[in-house]
């Protein structure tokens, strides 16, 4: 066991350094320095300029050595101006070069430093993150036993009307992406002018001229049960009908197992064997599905929180990405490429750990 | 004169697609008549799920391909005084067009009904190749990774899994910026991914016919000339008759859909090479000397189809929302474009007020692929009957 996750966990982290080196070159192109550049310094300066602004601010150096400098394994780059003032990658954070440290990367816990919201990347994606933790909560607690519960009830009997019915609703959930469900919920249920809002309020069913807010940021300061449920809905719908299929296929597979006909032939009643026999073995699958199932969610977060203007890290995501934000964009997708990988490294343990008949060897 | 109720609304858009009515029935009775000889295509026909979903697809497929003759207006032209009309809104002066915006219109004073239209053509006409080059790709990497394993299947399976860690999002962002247009890498990547449909028809063609090298002469030849004339156009845009070309923009489009897809088909064809590698025939196709290339394509391949026809019909659909993820997000496609994820997202800022330009485009969207996973489910539950 210990070597298996000690390989794993190496395995784990070359892909990590794979992938922030492929994200940290596509970031920082020499196109996208020329932006950055532009948007620091001034939109009307000269190719001369911009290379010579490019050269001062450290982007000049090798990529492969920026890249190590970002990371904290090689010492940040210094220079003495012409002025005689030091500067350099950790004089210009610590703010004097007798503060600065030898290296200052992300493993000495320096993120950088934010241009769209100038702050520093720390604070702006530690709040960010939180945000996100929330929808993401919610969204698990309304998705999984939602899922679970519609896989289960259609593969109990493989065939029948409510399998049928059940299977083609998850198809259509599937089917349906975020960007679609959200429009649809936000014209059916949060606008006062169409949908279901004015006829409710017509009726007096309703107090407020929406049933549901089409946007989410108030939720930042008070989560109501009106300014979240459709964010969450939407996250949770897409994924929703792929666990249930999963779930589905596994229960049917249980079903039809020797020790299931033992037990309806002793006369179990059928409800007892579904939750005493079948239900633990059919629910190994799922769970792997659902911890591979949240980078997944990651994308219907960022397309989401950008749909409900929430504030959480999807649609910080997407401001680092469209403001050329190169610090930030590249924080953000070392977290969500963290994320992807203890997901991953979570569904092989749990798998092993929930199904004994596999032996690591 | 008076906007349309919603009956009349949906009357003279039946009328509209006509053509599409026509040969949908045509195709269903033409099926259904020779289903018995159509092999799993004619079996689709049994099930009631996989006829829904079959007609859903084709109506969406006729649509795209008679677009021309289905629109009412322009997808592009702005008729003042029609902003945000609702659907079944008349227009002030039609002078010789069609007097109704059917669907309404949209912020820009365009038709919603048009653009609907040419936008499933938008759609159709990349999804279905990146998801085609994909599945090329991932057999041309799976069969040989799974066949042969060792060093190979190492180093494969690790690359996927790198492209698999990656959440799609953040490649979206990163290979579809405008910036990347201006290094090499969109037109190196193109170029490796367009070489993989030449390859794999060469190879195909050659381990089978190597034996009669005048046939193998003649068809490979064909190929790799066709081949390297689409080849030219669709990398470089070199191709002089301009047949095959696609705009720097669209390439991106489509190299970034095909790096997120090939890396699952990989995957799925690799797995199910390890299970059939084991089996007798190909067993007897090594004793009777066969080449391994010829083994994994006319011994492995063949054996593997209804699992890959299954899920080529799934990747289709897929392909369909990512493309729409990045017209929703802005990134490749020209802001005038009609596909869908671009409509959605022009039309969702005004969403609570006038939901129909979003909603057209949404609800398409979802159709289409709902028609592709139904038709899916249909097939597999057909092939599983075998």
């Amino acid at each position: 066991m210990l070597l298996f996750l000690s390989r794993r966990i190496g395995m784990m982290l070359v892909t990590a350094l794979c992938l922030t080196f492929i994200v940290f070159a596509l970031t920082n192109l020499p196109a996208k320095l020329e932006t950055l550049a532009k948007t620091q310094a001034g939109s009307r300066m000269t190719e001369a300029e911009v290379a010579s602004w490019i050269e001062r601010n450290g982007y000049g150096s090798p990529m492969v050595q920026r890249y190590g400098e970002w990371l904290g394994v090689l010492p940040g780059w210094v220079r003495t101006e012409d002025d005689g003032t030091v500067r350099g990658r950790c004089v210009d954070r610590a703010g004097t070069p007798e503060a600065a440290g030898d290296r200052c990367g992300i493993l000495q816990g320096d993120w950088g430093f934010s241009t769209r919201f100038r702050e520093t990347v720390l604070n702006v994606l530690s709040a960010r993150l939180g945000a996100t933790g929330w929808l993401m909560m919610w969204v698990l607690i309304v998705m999984v036993p939602m899922s679970l519960i519609v896989g289960v009830l259609a593969g109990m009997r493989e065939g029948s009307r409510t399998d049928r019915t059940l299977s083609t609703l998850s198809i259509a959930t599937t089917a349906t992406p975020e960007y679609v469900s959200g429009v649809l919920f936000i014209a059916l249920l949060a606008s006062s002018t169409v949908g279901l809002s004015p006829l409710f309020v017509s009726w007096g069913w309703a107090t407020g001229p929406v049933l549901f807010q089409g946007n989410a940021r108030s939720a930042l300061d008070s989560l109501t049960f009106s300014n979240f449920t459709l964010p969450v809905l939407t996250v949770a719908l897409y994924g929703m009908g792929y666990i249930a299929r999963i779930t589905r296929a596994s229960m049917t597979e249980v079903m039809t197992q020797q020790y299931i006909r033992t037990a309806r032939l002793k006369g179990v009643a059928f409800g007892t064997i579904v939750m005493r026999h079948a239900l633990r073995n059919a629910l190994i699958a799922p769970f792997t599905v659902i911890m591979l199932q949240i980078p997944w969610l990651l994308n219907g977060v960022v397309i989401t929180e950008v749909l409900f203007s929430y504030p959480g890290f999807g649609w910080t995501l997407y401001e680092a990405a469209i403001n050329n934000d190169i610090e930030l964009l590249l924080a953000s997708s070392v977290v969500a490429v963290v994320v992807v990988l203890i997901t991953q490294l979570i569904s092989d343990l749990g798998y092993v750990w929930l199904n004994p008949r596999i032996r690591l060897s | 004169m008076d906007p349309l109720g919603w009956p009349e609304i949906l009357i003279r858009i039946a009328q509209q697609l006509l053509p599409v009515w026509i040969a949908m029935v045509l195709t269903f009775a033409l099926s259904i008549r020779f289903r018995r000889r159509l092999g799993l295509y004619g079996k689709l026909f049994d099930s009631g799920v996989g006829m829904v979903g079959f007609a859903i697809v084709i109506f969406w497929l006729f649509t795209a391909l008679f677009a021309g003759w289905i629109v009412t207006h322009d997808a592009l032209s702005q008729v003042s005084q029609m902003r945000n009309a609702l659907p079944g809104a008349a227009l002030p002066s039609p002078d010789g067009r069609y007097p109704y915006y059917l669907f309404g219109g949209d912020a820009l004073a365009r038709d919603v009904f048009s653009r609907m239209v040419m936008g499933a053509r938008e759609v159709l006409r990349i999804a279905p190749f990146a998801a085609m080059i994909s599945f090329m790709i991932g057999i041309l990497l799976g069969l040989p990774a799974g066949y042969i394993g060792g060093r190979l299947d190492t180093g494969l399976t690790f690359l996927a899994n790198l492209v698999l860690a990656f959440p799609v999002i953040l490649l979206f962002f990163l290979l579809v910026a405008p910036e990347i247009q201006e290094t090499p890498l969109p037109l190196v990547m193109a170029g490796f991914l367009f070489l993989a449909p030449i390859l794999f028809v060469t190879i195909l063609l050659n381990s089978r016919f190597f034996t009669q090298p005048a046939k193998r002469n003649l068809y490979v030849g064909v190929v790799l000339a066709i081949g390297a004339w689409a080849y030219l156009g669709l990398v470089f845009g070199a191709d002089p008759t301009g047949i095959w070309a696609m705009s720097p923009n669209l390439l991106n489009v489509f190299v970034a859909v095909v790096f997120v897809n090939a890396p699952t088909v990989f995957r799925i064809v690799r797995g199910i090479t390890l299970d059939i590698k084991t089996r007798d025939y190909v067993a007897a196709a090594q004793t009777r000397g066969e080449g391994p290339w010829y083994i994994m394509l006319w011994e492995i391949l063949p054996n593997a189809r209804g699992p890959l026809i299954v899920d080529f019909c799934l990747r289709i659909g897929y392909t369909t929302i990512l493309l729409g993820t990045l017209g929703f997000f802005g990134l490749g496609v020209s802001p005038e474009s009609p596909d869908w994820g671009s409509t959605i997202n022009a039309g969702r800022r005004l969403l609570t007020v006038y939901p129909h330009p979003a909603l057209v485009p949404a609800l398409s969207l979802m159709s289409l692929v709902l028609g592709l996973n139904l038709l899916a489910d249909g097939l597999r539950e057909e092939s599983l009957k075998d």
